[in-house]
C-alpha cells in the first residue's frame, strides 16, 4: 500500500473511532433531550467520569492480576457502575422539570462545573492516562498502515450500540412507551404511562452511554478536567447536525464530526474545529431540525 | 417597595460603592473593577434575556470583542486614550452584532441558545487557531491607557486601578445603568417584554417581531463589548478563554443569580459573583464545586435571585410595619 493510501486509512480510521465515541455521548444527548426536552450540559462530565473511573478501575483490575485481554470487559463494566450517578441527578432534576428551560439548562451547567471539581479532588489536576494496555488485542497492519485491533473492536462496540438502541425504542414495549412520552407528554400520562419511572429510565440510559464512551476512549487518550467541557460541545454539534432527538441524526452527525476532524487535521490544522462550527451554523440556518430531524419540531 | 425607596437604595449603594478606595485597602477597589465591567456587559445581557426573552449562550463572544479591540486599538494600532478604546469597542460590539443577530433572531427558544453558543465557539476557534493574527491560546497584550487624556503617571497599574480607573468604571456604570433603565421603561422596552410574553400576539398587533428582537442584540452586544474592554484593561490581556462557551454560562449565571426578571437583578449577581468568588478562591481550590451548587441550589429554590428574595423581604417586612401604623393612625 502506497504512502497516500495508507495516510487516507488512517483518517478514515481515526475519524471513524472518533465519529464511534462520540455516537455514544451523542445518543445519550439525544435520548435525554427527545424524552425529557432538557439539554444536557452534564453529559460531557459523564463521559469524563467515566474515562477517569475507568482508569482506576482497570489499573485496580490489572494489578489484582486480571489477564490484559480482560481490557474490554473491565471498561464496560466501568462505565456501567458510572451509570450509578444518572438517577439521583435524574432526582435532583425532577426539580426543574415544569420550569423554563434556561433554568434546566443552567442546573446541568452546575452540574458541570460541581463534577470539574469532583474530578480535580479525586484524580488531581494532571492528565490521567492508561499506557498502551489496549496493544494487548494487537495491530492490524496492511504495508505501512496499521490500525489497533482495540479501535476496531470500540467502532464495533458503537455500532451494536446503535443497533441495541434502535431495537429496544422500535421493537420492545418500553421503548414505545419512550417514543410515546417523547411525542406527548401529557397524552402518555393520561393512558397510564409512568412518566417518571420512563425520564428516570431515560436519564439513567443517557447517563450509560456517556460513560461507556468515555471509559472506552481512555485507553487511546487521556483523561484531563478539560475533556468534559470540550466533549459536550462537540457532540452537542453532532447533535445540531444530525437533529435534535433523532438517533439516525446521531449516528450520522456523528460521522461526519469525526471524519471532518480527523481529515482537516491531516490536511489544515486551523480549519479542524472552525470547519465543524461552520456546518453547525450552516445547519441551524438552513435547516435547523438538522439532517434527520423533523419538519414540524 | 415603592419607587422612592428603590431610588434612594440605589443612591446608598452607589455612594457606599463610591467610598470602597478610600476606606477599604487597594485590594478590594482592584477586586471591584472587574465587577463593573460585568455589571455593564449583563445590564446588556438582561434586556436579551430578562426583557426580550432570548437566552444567549454565546454571550461572552461580546467581552472578547471588546478586549480585543482594546488590544488592537491601544496595543497595535497605539491609540492609547481609553475613550477612543470604548467607542472603537462599541463599534466593533455593533458590527459584530448587526450580522449575528440578523441571523440569530430568526429563532427563538433553545435554536437561539445553540446558534449563538455555535458564534461564540466559532469565534473561540478562530481566535485559537489563527495565531499569527491574535497571538492564540497567549492572546494580546492589553496596555497601559490615558483616562480622560490623563497619564497618572505618579500611580502603578495597582493604583490606577483602585483609583482613578476605578471612579472611571463607577461612573460608566452608573450611565450606563442610567441609559439601560430609559430603554426598559420606554416603549421600545414595552415591546421587548410584550414579544417575550406573547410574540405571536404582538406581531399581530403590528410589532415588527425580527426587528425589535435585532435591536436588542445589538444594544446588549455593545453593552458586552463595552463591559469586555474594561476587562481587557484590568487584566491587561485579552485572550480567547474570554469567549469560550463556558465564560458565556458563567453570564447566565451571574444573571439566574441576581434575578435576571429585576432590573438590577444582574448587577446584584455580578457583585454577588465577584465577592463570592474572591471568598471561595482564598478559602478552597475546589470553589468551582462550590459555585455549582450554590447555583443548583439558586435554581431550585430561589428562581427569582437574590434580588428578587430582597424584593420578597423588603415586601414581608413592609406587611409586617404597615397593618401597625395604619392601626396607630386609627386610634389616634
Amino acid at each position: 500500500m502506497s504512502g497516500a493510501t495508507s495516510a487516507i486509512g488512517n483518517i478514515l480510521i481515526g475519524g471513524i473511532f472518533h465519529a464511534a465515541v462520540l455516537f455514544l455521548v451523542a445518543a445519550g444527548l439525544q435520548l435525554v433531550f427527545g424524552v425529557q426536552k432538557i439539554v444536557n450540559l452534564a453529559c460531557g462530565s459523564f463521559y469524563a467520569l467515566g474515562a477517569y473511573f475507568a482508569i482506576t478501575f482497570v489499573n485496580l483490575a490489572l494489578n489484582a492480576g486480571l489477564p490484559g485481554w480482560a481490557l474490554l470487559p473491565l471498561l464496560l463494566i466501568a462505565g456501567l457502575l458510572m451509570a450509578a450517578v444518572g438517577p439521583p441527578i435524574e432526582r435532583l432534576l425532577r426539580a426543574v422539570y415544569d420550569r423554563d428551560e434556561s433554568f434546566q439548562l443552567l442546573l446541568t451547567f452546575a452540574l458541570v462545573l460541581m463534577f470539574q471539581d469532583v474530578f480535580r479532588f479525586v484524580w488531581g489536576a494532571n492528565p490521567r492516562s492508561l499506557d498502551n494496555v489496549h496493544l494487548i488485542y494487537g495491530k492490524w497492519a496492511v504495508g505501512d498502515f496499521s490500525v489497533p485491533f482495540y479501535n476496531l473492536m470500540v467502532i464495533g462496540a458503537a455500532l451494536i450500540a446503535a443497533c441495541l438502541i434502535g431495537l429496544f425504542l422500535k421493537r420492545t414495549n418500553f421503548g414505545r412507551l419512550l417514543r410515546a412520552t417523547a411525542e406527548n407528554r401529557a397524552m402518555a400520562e393520561a393512558l397510564g404511562v409512568n412518566v417518571r419511572a420512563v425520564y428516570a429510565a431515560v436519564f439513567t440510559l443517557g447517563t450509560l452511554l456517556g460513560t461507556i464512551g468515555g471509559a472506552l476512549v481512555v485507553p487511546t487518550a487521556a483523561a484531563s478536567l478539560d475533556m468534559a467541557v470540550e466533549f459536550v460541545i462537540e457532540a452537542f454539534a453532532v447533535v445540531v447536525i444530525g437533529g435534535l432527538g433523532s438517533m439516525p441524526g446521531a449516528l450520522a452527525g456523528a460521522l461526519l464530526v469525526g471524519l471532518i476532524r480527523a481529515g482537516s487535521l491531516v490536511v489544515y490544522p486551523e480549519f479542524e474545529i472552525l470547519a465543524i462550527y461552520l456546518i453547525v451554523i450552516g445547519v441551524l440556518l438552513l435547516k435547523p431540525t438538522g439532517l434527520f430531524g423533523k419538519t414540524a419540531a | 417597595m415603592t419607587r422612592g425607596s428603590a431610588l434612594l437604595l440605589v443612591a446608598i449603594a452607589t455612594v457606599a460603592l463610591g467610598l470602597v478606595p478610600m476606606l477599604a485597602p487597594p485590594f478590594y477597589a482592584n477586586l471591584l473593577v472587574p465587577f463593573y465591567g460585568y455589571a455593564i456587559a449583563l445590564l446588556g445581557f438582561n434586556l436579551l434575556f430578562g426583557y426580550a426573552g432570548l437566552l444567549s449562550f454565546g454571550h461572552a463572544l461580546f467581552l472578547g470583542i471588546g478586549a480585543y479591540a482594546a488590544a488592537v486599538i491601544a496595543g497595535v494600532w497605539g491609540i492609547k486614550e481609553f475613550e477612543v478604546v470604548l467607542v472603537g469597542a462599541a463599534l466593533a460590539g455593533l458590527a459584530a452584532a448587526l450580522p449575528l443577530g440578523w441571523l440569530a433572531v430568526r429563532y427563538t427558544g433553545i435554536f437561539f441558545g445553540m446558534l449563538t453558543l455555535a458564534f461564540g465557539m466559532l469565534a473561540h476557534s478562530i481566535l485559537f487557531k489563527f495565531y499569527h493574527l491574535t497571538g492564540g491560546d497567549s492572546g494580546m497584550r492589553v496596555p497601559r491607557m490615558r483616562l480622560l487624556g490623563l497619564e497618572f503617571a505618579a500611580y502603578n497599574k495597582i493604583e490606577l486601578l483602585a483609583g482613578p480607573f476605578y471612579y472611571y468604571c463607577l461612573t460608566l456604570s452608573v450611565l450606563a445603568a442610567f441609559l439601560m433603565w430609559r430603554i426598559v421603561r420606554s416603549p421600545f422596552g414595552l415591546h421587548q417584554r410584550s414579544l417575550r410574553d406573547n410574540a405571536q400576539k404582538a406581531c399581530y398587533l403590528g410589532v415588527r417581531v425580527r426587528q425589535f428582537r435585532l435591536a436588542a442584540f445589538t444594544i446588549s452586544g455593545i453593552y458586552g463589548a463595552i463591559g469586555g474592554a474594561i476587562l481587557g484593561f484590568r487584566i491587561g490581556l485579552a485572550d480567547p478563554e474570554l469567549v469560550y462557551w463556558t465564560h458565556s454560562g458563567h453570564l447566565v449565571f451571574m444573571s439566574v443569580l441576581g434575578g435576571y426578571s429585576n432590573f438590577l437583578g444582574p448587577v446584584v449577581g455580578a457583585l454577588a459573583m465577584t465577592l463570592l468568588q474572591d471568598q471561595l478562591q482564598s478559602f478552597t481550590q475546589y470553589w468551582r464545586f462550590v459555585l455549582g451548587a450554590i447555583l443548583a441550589l439558586v435554581v431550585i429554590f430561589l428562581p427569582r435571585g437574590l434580588a428578587g428574595l430582597a424584593c420578597d423581604v423588603g415586601v414581608a417586612v413592609g406587611r409586617r410595619w404597615a397593618p401597625s401604623a395604619a392601626g396607630s393612625r386609627d386610634s389616634a
